[in-house]
């Protein structure tokens, strides 16, 4: 690990002051960063410690929905009562997630804001666009089978690695930060993550330093919430892919998949054609998809796991 | 080395005050195991992925390998040595040789600091990935063990016998 200098943030604004000078990174629960900084695949000159600001309450909105700090610990998440009854997905998302340990220090942003565990941009002796950007791309003509399927560039096929951001993007999750100057501004996951393109290391919306202060839900939406995870290990795997449900009485609903993009994948039309079963709405999220030889099962693998949750879900159960 | 890279930080391990002049980039597992010689916490793979180094912090299990010293400032820290002595036995100690929960032993120091916060988060009602449902109380399943304890990895294969002396500790304080 490369030697950095510390401080601990006294306010968000601070913090996100701090952040954008050059090669500052804010840190919280660090499970992610601070197994890069080893690798020497992140190496900040200094780090922002924002475990102190007081980010880490969930309050009920007045319109009912969630407003959900930046550091609430993603156990902490999975087992607030609101989150359990009204956004059984998002429970179910974070519970299908690394270990016990992991959960109990990482933050809502922070799994956000985690890097991909494409293999490629892990070993430093490959290329990697994301981590040295022009370098090139190992994984087209590599090893592709847990990458991407859809919305990849000639230059990145990595995926987001998040079961939780799957479900916040099926809730319809809004962004909340600080940035430098003390302003606050409301992103809408949906327009949160940027697409690989030729600047794959352009990740996020977010400018240098700005820190994200929350995660906002709407107000619940009802009907029966599932979280379907295909891993190659029954626990403490990243998704081969995953399928955040909702489904109405009436048939219909919200879908949501991980492991197949840089972000989590969802489709407005797909979701339209949730009352005509697992094909169609497979049909209409993978529109255009471009997948390798090693990863076209995962087309396949979706829509089977949609039937199943379908099936779970008309059946009642939660 | 570049100025302001080495901080004081202060830790309560197991109870006691312990003030520590370290470089930043010292992981709460080697603070533990190289500055306060307490080296029953274990470093498998370093990277959060084995479980090895697990520790209580603040009375919650975390991987002590991916977390900075510096960022505990004033924390609560409890590692396998502040749980029993050879003597007095913690109950899940006892467990882990009545029920033979090891076989090299290498992971037990990190599965057993594990199974205590683990056990303590069952009784607090947190929902696990196979709780049946969100709105009910888990229950003490060999199924919940397994799944709660999927972050410590035993390269020997001992998981029969670690989940045996989960449930059995956990059966005798209930």
């Amino acid at each position: 690990m490369k030697a950095f200098t510390y401080e601990r943030a006294m306010s968000p604004a601070a913090a996100a002051a701090a952040a954008a000078r050059p090669g500052a990174r804010l840190i919280a629960g660090g499970t992610n960063l601070l197994d890069l900084m080893k690798l020497e695949i992140e190496t900040p000159v200094h780090l922002v410690d924002v475990n102190g600001l007081s980010l880490d309450a969930i309050e009920t909105l007045p319109d009912g929905g969630l407003r959900i700090g930046a550091l609430v610990r993603n156990t902490d998440l999975a087992a607030d009562e609101r989150v359990r009854r009204d956004y059984g997905v998002l429970a179910r998302a974070l519970l299908a997630g690394a270990s016990g340990q992991l959960r109990n220090k990482a933050t809502t942003a922070g799994n956000l804001l985690q890097r991909t565990r494409c293999p490629y941009f892990y070993d430093t002796n490959l290329p990697c666009n994301k981590r040295q950007p022009g370098s090139g791309c190992g994984a087209q003509g590599g090893v592709t089978r847990q990458l991407a399927v859809i919305g990849s560039s000639e230059a990145c096929l990595a995926t987001h690695p998040s079961d939780m951001a799957v479900a916040m993007r099926l809730l319809d999750a809004v962004v909340e930060t600080v940035r430098q100057d003390g302003g606050n501004r409301r992103i809408p996951l949906e327009r949160f993550y940027r697409a690989p393109g030729s600047t794959p290391h352009l990740e996020t919306v977010l400018e240098k330093g700005e820190l994200i202060t929350a995660v906002l839900l709407p107000k619940p939406t009802g009907g029966i919430h599932l979280y379907h995870k295909v891993r190659d290990r029954a626990s403490y795997a990243f998704a081969l892919v995953s399928v955040g449900l909702i489904l109405q009485p009436d048939g219909t609903g919200r879908v949501a998949v991980g492991g197949v993009a840089h972000k989590p994948w969802r489709v407005e039309a797909a979701d339209m054609a949730l009352p005509r079963g697992a094909k169609a709405v497979a049909q209409a999220l993978f529109a255009g998809a471009k997948p390798t030889p090693d990863n076209a099962f995962k087309l396949l693998l979706v829509e089977r796991t949609l039937a199943a949750a379908l099936r779970q879900a008309k059946g009642g159960q939660s | 080395m570049p100025a302001g890279t080495v901080a004081k930080v202060s830790l309560t391990v197991n109870g006691r005050v312990r003030a520590l002049e370290l470089d930043n980039r010292t992981t709460l597992l080697d603070a533990l195991r190289e500055h306060l010689q307490l080296s029953g916490t274990k470093k498998g793979c370093d990277h959060g992925q084995c479980g090895a180094c697990t520790v209580m912090v603040e009375g919650r299990r975390i991987n002590s390998c991916l977390t900075l010293a510096v960022m505990h400032e004033g924390d609560r820290i409890t590692t396998i040595e502040g749980l029993g002595t050879p003597e007095h036995l913690h109950p899940l100690q006892a467990a882990f040789v009545a029920c033979d929960g090891y076989q090299c032993g290498y992971c037990t120091p990190g599965q057993i600091c594990s199974a205590v916060a683990m056990l303590k988060e069952l009784k607090e009602g947190i929902p696990s990935h196979v709780t049946p449902s969100l709105m009910e109380k888990p229950e003490l399943t060999a199924e919940e063990i397994r799944e709660r304890m999927s972050g410590n990895i035993c390269r020997c294969g001992a998981y029969s016998n670690i989940v045996q002396a989960i449930r059995d500790a956990a059966g005798r304080s209930a």
